[in-house]
């Protein structure tokens, strides 16, 4: 069981969080429908650090951006995703 | 071929065993075949014995590791075809079919075991889903049949159907054709038929790139060198991703955990395989005697072949709590496997972008039970450069159309199916 | 017979007996006893028969690796079969019963396998029972009955299970003399420390050859290192096995708080913990190799290690005459162990001299060893023999936690090279030789200094060594003893091509019994090595994986097995309903109400009766599990018009709006309604069965992709308890209820119901005029009481969810998870109309796509009939067709007759008045149907509309 390290809580059991997504697959809501097919519908899934979507839903269910290593289980950073997000121009 | 029978066991256990030979070669690999298929799981060498059977083409399989030692080795080797959607059930009932000569078609014993494959019903909801899909199987010519409780109870007297349970079981969905079969070997025996047939099977050769000349694979780069290749095909399951990755494509796929375990041999037990409507475990009991279980994936992606023990603690609660004497029963081995979860939880039959370069994989958690057909249609499509008719409705382009075939409904994200 | 218990000496407490039966023969031991050490004291030699030849066989072991003595242990719920006797502690009254064996274990009819054993070698049955699968499945029925080991159990378990949670900054696994040396470096450094052992008693190797360390004997030296551990705030748990090493440097580790089968008073029967350490340091020592040769199976053929562990530790002579074969000065101690203890050594077989033990004889019980003896072959009569071809580091945990191996030429077997997680291996699992080094290696994984290490006078005993297996493979030389796997079955696979070191454990088992392998896998690699031409360490081992020993179901499931396995969520009002004796209906976690049948109803004459009362008079229903979320702040407007995919935006204060949201890829997800309760305030509610997926959703819009709006929800779904009030009496019944004039319908008002603060909302669910009124959850009771009492009087009834069904029905209000199937579009549901025209909702790219908008795609219709519909089932053109859709939901008309569906179908509304057959194979029912629109009830909404 992974032991995450949520900027907010300090370092807690994967138990306490949700897997969301790849953020590659994350869709703005005024997408085009090619943009909608090209990020739900693929994926790069390689053997190798993956930047992910995962929500600390039994904490304090802060949204937050992991890299981790998906061939070794390395969690190479946590960061809170509001603290990466960049508002609409 | 030496040919497996009981007659000839008797024989050579005269002669101590001596005269039998190798089940297959490990011949070097050539400078070039016809196709080439990736992946010596159950599907890559079902797809070479049906090429080589039916349309006289002599493939190269090429496994990284030891044919059989992905998810073919690692299933829980549940095999029926009592789906929902039509084009699930037509695909899966081909593959029923011809897991039913499969022993014999082979000259290997793969134990397929038509014990029944039961799906449980908790509620009256349950139970209307369940004759929904039973309707739908019957329509379709496939054998489903609902159970009451009681008749539940006299197939699996140790299922715990008192109105106290955590989830009361109300009544049941059997497809008494669907059942188990013995995993390893299914690899073997298509390994073994394929290779009579002039396949070579070359272990410990690893893909690792393709070589691809205006837009067409001409071949495949290997941990043993380069291989030409008229045509090729990627079977590679929990791997589709970084295969097809290799040769620049992006697939619908992701790739997750899942998990499986056995407890210690114990006598008879439970005959029938196990599924629910609403709880996410599955029982049976092998021929060994030992009790095979498995639940939902980890639900995160992972190449790791290795699960969370949290998954297994709850397939252990949920197993316990339908069946309350497995109680004092050890868990003896578990492991896991990477599976190649798609978009809508189909697995995708096509060519891809890239010309003469084929993939058949994104079978998700449930491919074992399609491995005869798998086989069988894909062949069809690296012989003739077309997708089979039953694999029509499993081209990359779906997702695009919206034609998705999402049997649980569940939409895009694998891990929430 | 008790003649094998020495005179003196062991660890046993001679003044405590316990009495035990085994194989209903009573027998007595002592406190400290094994089962297996208590039977061989009493002269006890067959214990078990093995799984495939029914051969007799004994103890070969004193430990967890042990593939023999296998025993029920236990009685009734509590039997656990396959209970090692060798890991099985006496407790008074232990009833252990002999298994795989019939009529009994001294004459065994399975033992006829014996005979055809030339024909039936590893994997036989891949090469005969051919003919198909009836064929097959009739001699399988004969082949799973001889398979299995133990009995299966039939009844319910009454013991307890527990889980439990722990850090540690070190966390030990083993202790023998390296895991308490780490543990006492760890604790004096001030190191909160977790030393757990598989054994009753600490002390490891030191409990079979005792030595003075750090100026104590042994096992006092243990005693005190313990105190200290839990003087600096440690643990030390006993009978606690580490089971597993998995990510992070978690380890789960199996407790045993009663011994198998035991009827322990204590409030568990076992215990999982689940330790997170900083850093672990392994010590989990070594298990010895049998040699292979004929006959090495033979009852009282016996590891070395464990006689001399039955000898100085339980006080038990295992025979009279014994021949030590082994490879090291190990085998020499036990010698010596031995003739000290009375025991005469007839011969002892070298390995290292050339000597080689060549066949053991004997029925059930060894009578004759043949050996190679200084050139010579040469033959001792005698009843036991001792045997070691070396030991094995048990690398397993190390392996988990994804460390690397390396291959140890003096044990002839992998030791520990690099790790990848906080782990560190010490002792002799480490491959470290004599008691001074193994000290020293545990005191500095415990992170002392190496000068400081506990100090021992004991002289260098060196265990490396190895006798590498004979060649020419024969029939019954064992090399997995419980899966009767041979060394001509491991050369036959070899043969065949199963060559990988996977392939010749699937093909044969090797490895794949309870023992998992811990006293075969190296033998059958150094079988293949040879075979192969390759060295060992280029071949390798199978994985290893959790668990380390098996361990029950029942203590992985804890408390969360069973009745637990999910949590029942309760009602704030049940009481109120177990009044009128509901039906109740489970639902996702919750139960609910379904009827509340008067006396001779059925569910389905009081459902119509319930509704009945709704379209004539009035009705109460509680709807309290809906999913409800409090949207609030200047941006909740927009907020919501990115989930729903109606429009929210002109929603007035004080009025309400059905509406759904999709999914990304523009299928309907929920639907539901919402409110504007003030200028920025919403609330919001979808079905009880989504209510996660959609505070998911939810959280995920606002949080991810949303995060600049001000706005913030909250999931009330608890918060509010909520009830239905409906029909054509409903407003007078509110507005008395409320004392206000009621809303109209879709509008909303602040109420007060008997002091408490409510929202009234104007909704209708079952087509008739209807309100619902939200109540915070902790003061409901008077007001359902209010609305109850008032209700009564004006002669309305509860309804449930059956009736409610009804009701929705005939509307034709579709249900999530029956008619949003979720492979169903807005278009599809009858719903398209009410998207908002300008988008910019989630779904919207998803639906665009051009298959979503196909005109021939399934869609809601209702049907009608003169009888019932079945409930799912197909709809076709005449029989035998192919269906194009299904009837998803059934109900009766309320007020008229007939049966009345919703179903989907290819096509949809145009096809209304289309003649079709709903059949249901699996109920031997079709009936002819009418495809009608998907309203049955007042079309124009005049009953509830103002
Ligand atoms: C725990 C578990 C339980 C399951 N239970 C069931 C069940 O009960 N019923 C059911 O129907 N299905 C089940 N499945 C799914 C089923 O196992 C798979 O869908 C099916 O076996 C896939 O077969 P395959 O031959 O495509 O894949 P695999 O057997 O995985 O074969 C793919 C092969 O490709 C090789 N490969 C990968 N990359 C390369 C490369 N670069 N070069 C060369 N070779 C490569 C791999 O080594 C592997 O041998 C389960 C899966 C798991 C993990
Ligand atoms: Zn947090």
């Amino acid at each position: 069981m992974l032991l995450i390290n949520c900027p907010h809580c300090g370092p807690r059991a994967q138990a306490e969080f949700g897997f969301e997504r790849p953020v590659e697959t994350i869709l703005p809501v005024d997408a085009s429908t090619a943009t909608m097919v090209e990020r739900l519908y693929t994926r790069t899934n390689a053997r190798g650090v993956s930047a992910e979507l995962w929500r600390h839903s039994h904490g304090c269910r802060a949204w937050l951006r992991i890299d981790r290593h998906v061939v070794t289980h390395e969690i190479l950073c946590v960061a809170l995703w509001v603290a990466l997000w960049q508002a609409p121009q | 071929m030496q040919r497996y029978s009981a007659w000839n066991l008797f024989k050579h256990g005269l002669r101590g065993h001596k005269g039998w030979q190798p089940a297959w070669r490990s011949p070097e690999p050539k400078a070039h075949y016809d196709v080439v298929i990736i992946g010596g799981g159950g599907h890559g060498l079902a797809t070479a014995y049906y090429l080589a059977k039916r349309h006289g083409i002599r493939a190269a399989v090429v496994e990284k590791s030891w044919i059989g030692g992905g998810n073919t080795g690692r299933n829980t080797t549940i095999v029926r075809s009592n789906y929902r959607l039509p084009e699930m059930q037509a695909l899966l009932e081909h593959a029923l079919k011809l897991w039913e000569g499969l022993s014999d078609e082979l000259n290997y014993n793969v134990m397929f075991s038509q014990r029944g494959a039961i799906f449980l019903g908790h509620s009256d909801g349950d139970m209307a889903r369940l004759a929904e899909r039973g309707d739908a199987l019957r329509c379709a010519g496939i054998d489903a049949e609902l159970l009451s409780r009681a008749q539940v109870h006299k197939l699996i007297p140790l299922l715990d159907i008192s109105d106290a349970a955590r989830f009361p079981i109300v009544g049941g969905l059997i497809q008494r054709r669907g059942g188990t079969a013995r995993h390893d070997a299914v690899a073997w025996g298509y390994a073994r038929a394929a290779d009579a047939l002039g396949v070579d099977i070359i272990q410990q050769c690893e893909v690792t790139g393709f070589a691809i000349a205006g837009g067409r694979v001409t071949g495949v780069e290997t941990s043993r060198g380069h291989i030409g290749a008229g045509r090729v095909g990627i079977v590679v399951a929990g791997n589709s991703g970084h295969v097809a990755g290799l040769a620049g494509l992006r697939l619908p796929v992701e790739s997750h955990i899942l998990q499986a375990f056995v407890t210690e041999p114990v006598k008879p037990m439970i005959d029938t395989v196990i599924m629910s409507q609403s709880l996410h475990c599955y029982i049976s009991q092998s021929d060994k005697g030992e009790i095979v279980l498995g639940g939902d994936p980890d639900f995160y992606p992972s190449y790791t072949q290795r699960g969370q023990p949290m998954r297994i603690e709850e397939v252990a609660g949920q197993a316990i709590g339908l069946v309350p004497a497995l109680s004092k029963l050890r868990m003896l081995r578990g492991w896991a496997g990477t599976t190649d979860m798609t978009c809508d939880g189909s697995p995708i039959f096509d060519e891809t972008p890239v010309a003469d370069l084929h993939i058949n994989g994104g079978w998700c958690y449930g491919g074992f039970k399609a491995t005869p057909g798998s086989g069988w249609l894909f062949a069809e499509q690296l012989a003739t450069g077309r997708v089979a008719d039953l694999a029509r409705p499993f081209g990359l382009g779906r997702f695009a159309s919206g034609a998705t075939v999402d049997e649980a409904g569940s939409g895009p994200m694998p891990h929430h199916r | 017979m008790s003649g094998y218990r020495l005179a003196s000496g062991g660890l046993v407490d001679r003044t405590r007996p316990v009495a035990f039966t085994f194989d209903g023969v009573s027998y007595s031991g002592f406190a400290g006893d094994t089962l297996a050490s208590a039977l061989l004291a009493s002269g006890v030699s067959i214990f078990g028969r093995s799984f495939k030849y029914h051969r007799p066989r004994g103890v070969l072991s004193a430990g967890v690796e042990e593939p023999n003595a296998l025993v029920t242990a236990g009685q009734g719920g509590r039997a656990e079969p396959n209970t090692r006797a060798t890991d099985l502690f006496l407790t008074p009254g232990l009833v252990a019963t002999s298994q795989n064996r019939w009529p009994s274990l001294g004459f065994d009819l399975g033992a006829v396998t014996a005979l055809i054993a030339p024909f039936i070698p590893a994997g036989f049955y891949y090469k005969t029972f051919f003919g198909g699968p009836k064929l097959w499945r009739f001699f399988e029925h004969f082949i799973r009955r001889a398979a299995g080991l133990g009995p299966a159990p039939r009844l319910a378990d009454p013991d307890s299970y527990q889980h439990r949670a722990a850090f540690c900054d070190v966390l030990v696994v083993g202790a023998g003399p390296a895991g308490l040396a780490a543990a006492d470096a760890a604790a004096g450094a001030g190191k909160r420390v977790i030393l757990c052992e598989q054994d009753a008693i600490v002390g490891g190797a030191l409990l079979r050859d005792a030595a003075e360390i750090a100026g104590l004997p042994g096992r006092d030296w243990a005693a005190a290192v313990c105190a200290r551990v839990i003087a600096a705030g440690g643990r030390v748990l006993l009978r606690t096995t580490a089971t597993g090493y998995h990510d992070h440097d978690l380890l789960t580790l199996g407790e045993k708080c009663a011994e198998p089968g035991e009827d322990a008073p204590s409030l568990s029967a076992q215990r999982l913990w689940r330790v997170r350490a900083s850093r672990v340091v392994l010590a989990p020592g070594l298990v010895e190799r049998p040699l292979v040769c004929p006959g090495n199976d033979v009852p009282g053929v016996m590891l070395s290690g464990a006689v001399r562990t039955y000898v100085q530790r339980f006080g038990v002579a295992p025979g009279r005459r014994a021949v030590v074969a082994g490879c090291s000065d190990d085998a020499d101690r036990t010698a010596a162990a031995l003739r000290a203890a009375g025991v005469e050594v007839v011969a002892t077989i070298d390995y290292r001299r050339g000597e080689t033990l060549d066949t053991v004889k004997g029925g059930n019980r060894v009578s004759t060893v043949i050996a190679s003896v200084g050139g010579m072959t040469r033959s001792f009569a005698c009843d036991t023999v001792a045997m070691s071809a070396g030991f094995t580091p048990s690398v397993q945990l190390h392996m988990q936690a994804g460390g690397t191996l390396a291959w140890h030429d003096g044990c002839a077997a992998f030791v520990p090279a690099t790790s990848r997680q906080a782990q560190v291996t010490a002792g002799a699992a480490a491959g470290i030789e004599g008691l001074a080094a193994i000290l020293a290696s545990g005191w500095a994984a415990g992170g002392g200094d190496v000068a400081d290490a506990p100090q021992t006078r004991a002289e260098r005993h060196c265990c490396h060594g190895f006798a590498p297996p004979p060649r020419g493979a024969r029939t019954t030389a064992f090399v997995d003893f419980q899966n009767d796997v041979t060394s001509r079955d491991l050369d036959l696979a070899w043969r065949e091509g199963y060559r990988s070191v996977e392939h010749m454990k699937r093909y044969t088992t090797l490895g794949m019994a309870t023992d998992q392998g811990k006293t075969s896998n190296i033998a059958g690699l150094l079988q293949l090595s040879r075979n192969e031409g390759r060295p060992a360490p280029d071949i390798g081992l199978t994985t290893f994986r959790p668990p380390f020993t098996p361990v029950t179901l029942g203590v992985l499931a804890g408390e969360d097995g069973g009745l637990h396995m999910a949590p029942r969520r309760v009602l704030r009002l049940k009481a109120q309903h177990d009044r009128h004796h509901p039906l109740w209906q489970p639902l996702g976690y919750w139960h609910r109400p379904r009827a509340y049948p008067r006396d001779g109803e059925t569910l389905h004459s009081a459902a119509m009766r319930e509704a009945r009362t709704v379209r004539s008079n009035v009705g109460l229903s509680d709807v309290s599990t809906l999913a409800k979320f409090d949207v609030q702040g200047p941006d909740a407007g927009a907020f919501l018009e990115l989930v729903c995919a109606t429009g929210i935006a002109k929603l007035a204060v004080g009025r309400g709006r059905y509406t759904f949201m999709l999914r990304e890829d523009g299928m309907v997800m929920d639907d539901g309604t919402v409110w504007r309760l003030g200028d920025a305030r919403y609330l919001l509610t979808s079905s009880t069965g989504g209510a996660a997926r959609m505070e998911a959703h939810l959280a995920y819009v606002r949080g991810v992709l949303a995060p600049h709006m001000r706005v913030a929800i909250v999931e009330v779904q608890e918060h509010w308890a909520a009830f239905a009030i409906a029909g054509p009496n409903a407003r007078s019944l509110v507005e008395t209820l409320a004392c206000v004039s009621a809303p109209k319908h879709m509008g909303c008002l602040a109420v007060v119901v008997a002091g408490v603060e409510c929202w009234l909302l104007a909704a209708s669910y079952s087509g008739e005029r209807a309100f619902e009124l939200y109540v915070p959850g902790d003061v409901v009771v008077p007001v359902w009481e209010a609305a109850e009492a008032l209700l009564h009087a004006a002669g309305g009834a509860l309804y449930g969810l059956e009736a409610l069904e009804l009701l929705r029905i005939e509307k034709g209000h579709i249900v999530i998870g029956a008619e949003a199937t979720g492979r169903t579009t807005p278009h599809d549901l009858g719903l398209g109309k009410m998207l908002r025209v300008s988008g910019g909702y989630c779904g919207a790219a998803g639906l665009a796509r051009p298959m979503l908008q196909a005109v021939d795609r399934q869609a809601l219709v209702g049907l009608e009939a003169d009888g019932e519909i079945p409930e799912g089932a197909m709809l076709v053109r005449a029989a035998g067709e192919a269906p194009m859709g299904h009837v998803t939901s059934v109900g009766s008309r309320v007020l008229g007759q007939g049966g009345v569906a919703l179903a989907l179908l290819a096509g949809g509304p145009a096809r209304t008045g289309e003649q079709w057959l709903a059949t249901s194979p699996t109920r031997g029912i079709t009936v002819p149907v009418r495809v009608t629109a998907p309203l049955f009830h007042d079309p124009e909404g005049t009953r509830y509309r103002d």
